[in-house]
């Protein structure tokens, strides 16, 4: 347990070696923040829609504008990299479960990116604007939603990265989950905007957890434990299975020498 | 240490035969290896690209399943107890990294440390050691990116030190290097197996690399073992000629008539010429002498025969 801290803690400091990144990704996060903040205000701004009016609709702008970095919503391929690299190896061969080691190094990354990329943004967007904070006993539950959220978005980039280890070159899956993901997550309009066949739909995909469901917990839409649930089944779901196709992937290298 | 007993270790290779046709063809990579390491021994594993040293490497290791046979390493079946076989034996692999790529060198050994639950005074005391021996105190605190390929080799080694394995396994160490840091790093291998007992195993292509640190040679080509001894005793069995490449000042016509030439290569109309000789009839300084009475001596090279020319010659003699 210890040396998985110690990977969290290296994720940390790794990803706060590329402050210039971080500033940078900062900036335009604000920019997208503020034109998506105009569009709201103007479908909203006369009458609420779908449970959200001026205050929630700017809440849950700025707090997907921080989460999208938290949850590294454009997944990352890492690991697909290093698959293809062939330096997998020197990975496989550590005393270590290697989703783990992974997820801890990741819980590091997010942990430097909420100070820089989740927080900023939203207090950019409520000193600027009318902002809905959340009921008290919220705050603790959209801790555990934002943290789930990590682990299906981790969960999910971990699937997509290893299937470079049947492909070698996972581009192909990987720019069709960004596209889903970012499709289907609620970033871009409430997933409560949608007709409610396709709000079905979304909600029977891993997909909302990342962005929509957090938000939802923070502004107390819905039963909260709908949403904590529907997170909660597909971290279980998405870890259990990287856990096996890691298994099978790393039989493949070792039976069929990769 | 290390028990190998008729291993091998074949892939299924598929190849484009026709616009959709595939053929699926079974290649033996490593074809019943077998050879001990006992421990306290420092052993080079060599043999041309693509002989099978990798191969075996991975199954020693763990991170491949042999086809068939038998391997022990340190007592424990690899594949099936990799994660125990970690804790025992490092590895170095040359052309990859195991340090973290944008932390201090520093910071990647504290990982090492956590990961291998490494005591804090046995890891205190073998980090100074490496420190001190490889002289890494000058970029302990530089981000691995900016390290040079010595000063990462270095870092390496260090890092598959820690958790104090009693085998190191080596591939390809001195890769890229030039040749102060080959002889810094193998002086360091040299007090590892010496003073510390550590047992080596190395693969390479450089024959420094076995004269300076391998007692005993394994030598594998198309994945079956062509010779296992001293180096010298394979060298002198299979090559005992070497070459003396003389420039001229003026051309002469070939010189193979001298004591012990066996075989003269003319070139430059004879203004270069490449004698083989035998040692056992000969000696270079009497070659040297006998060609200086016939013509006029530029310059001079005496060459031994390279690694793969021996491992070669072990081949054409089976």
């Amino acid at each position: 347990m210890r040396s998985y801290a110690q990977l969290a803690l290296a994720g940390f400091r790794r990803y706060s070696n590329y402050r210039q990144a971080m500033f940078a990704g900062l900036a335009a996060n604000v920019m997208f923040g503020l034109l998506r903040t105009a569009v709201m205000i103007a479908v909203v701004g006369a009458a609420p829609v779908a449970g959200y009016d001026v205050p929630a609709a700017v809440a849950y702008v700025w707090l997907g504008q921080g989460l999208l970095a938290f949850v590294q919503l454009w997944g990352d391929a890492r690991l697909a990299g290093r698959i293809r690299t062939g330096d997998v190896v020197v990975d496989l061969y550590r005393p270590w479960h290697l989703q783990a080691a992974l997820f801890a190094e990741d819980v590091g990354r997010a942990g430097f990116s909420l100070f820089v990329r989740l927080v900023p943004p939203v207090l950019v967007g409520a000193l600027l604007f009318p902002f809905q904070w959340p009921e008290v006993a919220a705050w603790p539950l959209f801790a555990v939603s934002a943290l789930l959220a990590l682990v299906v978005s981790f969960g999910l980039r971990f699937l997509v990265n290893a299937t470079a280890f049947w492909l070698l070159d996972s581009r192909g899956v990987e720019s069709f989950h960004v596209v889903a993901t970012s499709a289907f997550c609620g970033l871009g309009v409430p997933l409560s905007f949608f007709p409610d066949w396709a709000q079905d739909v979304l909600w029977a995909t891993p997909f909302p957890a990342i962005i929509q469901a957090p938000i939802d917990v923070y502004l107390s839409h819905d039963p909260q434990w709908t949403a904590l649930g529907h997170q909660l089944f597909w971290a279980v779901v998405l870890s259990v299975a990287g856990h096996l196709v890691l298994q099978r992937a790393v039989r493949k290298v070792v039976v069929q020498g990769g | 240490m290390i028990e190998v007993r008729e291993l091998c270790r074949e892939f299924a290779v598929t190849t484009r035969t026709g616009r959709f046709r595939r053929t699926r063809r079974t290649v033996r990579a490593v074809d019943s290896v077998s050879f001990d390491v006992a421990a306290g021994e420092a052993v080079g594993y060599v043999g041309p690209n693509g002989a099978g040293k990798s191969t075996t490497i991975k199954m020693l290791t763990g991170i491949l399943v042999p086809t068939s046979g038998h391997v022990r390493v340190s007592g424990v079946d690899p594949s099936r107890s990799r994660r125990e076989l970690t804790r025992r034996i490092g590895v170095v692999f040359g052309q990859r990294s195991q340090l973290w790529w944008d932390l201090p060198l520093r910071d990647s050994f504290d990982l090492l440390r956590a990961i291998y639950r490494v005591g804090a005074a046995d890891y205190a005391r073998r980090l100074r050691e490496c420190v001190e021996l490889l002289e890494l105190s000058g970029f302990l605190d530089r981000p691995v990116r900016q390290l040079s390929l010595g000063q990462r080799m270095r870092g390496e080694v260090t890092a598959s030190l820690l958790h104090g394995p009693e085998l190191l396994v080596l591939d390809e160490p001195t890769i890229g290097l030039d040749l102060e840091s080959k002889e810094r790093l193998r002086e360091f291998l040299a007090d590892l197996n010496t003073t510390r007992g550590t047992t080596l195993l190395l693969t390479t292509h450089d024959l420094d690399d076995i004269e300076r640190l391998c007692p005993r040679l394994v030598v594998i080509d198309r994945g079956t073992v062509l010779a296992d001894g001293p180096l010298e005793e394979l060298r002198a069995e299979v090559a005992p000629e070497r070459v003396l490449v003389v420039d001229l000042e003026k051309p002469a016509d070939p010189l193979g008539d001298l004591a012990g030439v066996v075989a003269v290569r003319s070139e430059l109309g004879g203004l270069r010429q490449h004698l083989t000789f035998r040692r056992d009839e000969t000696t270079a300084a009497a070659l040297i002498a006998a060609v200086a009475t016939r013509a006029e001596v530029h310059d001079l090279v005496v060459e031994e025969p390279e690694i793969d020319d021996v491992v070669r010659r072990l081949y054409a003699r089976r």
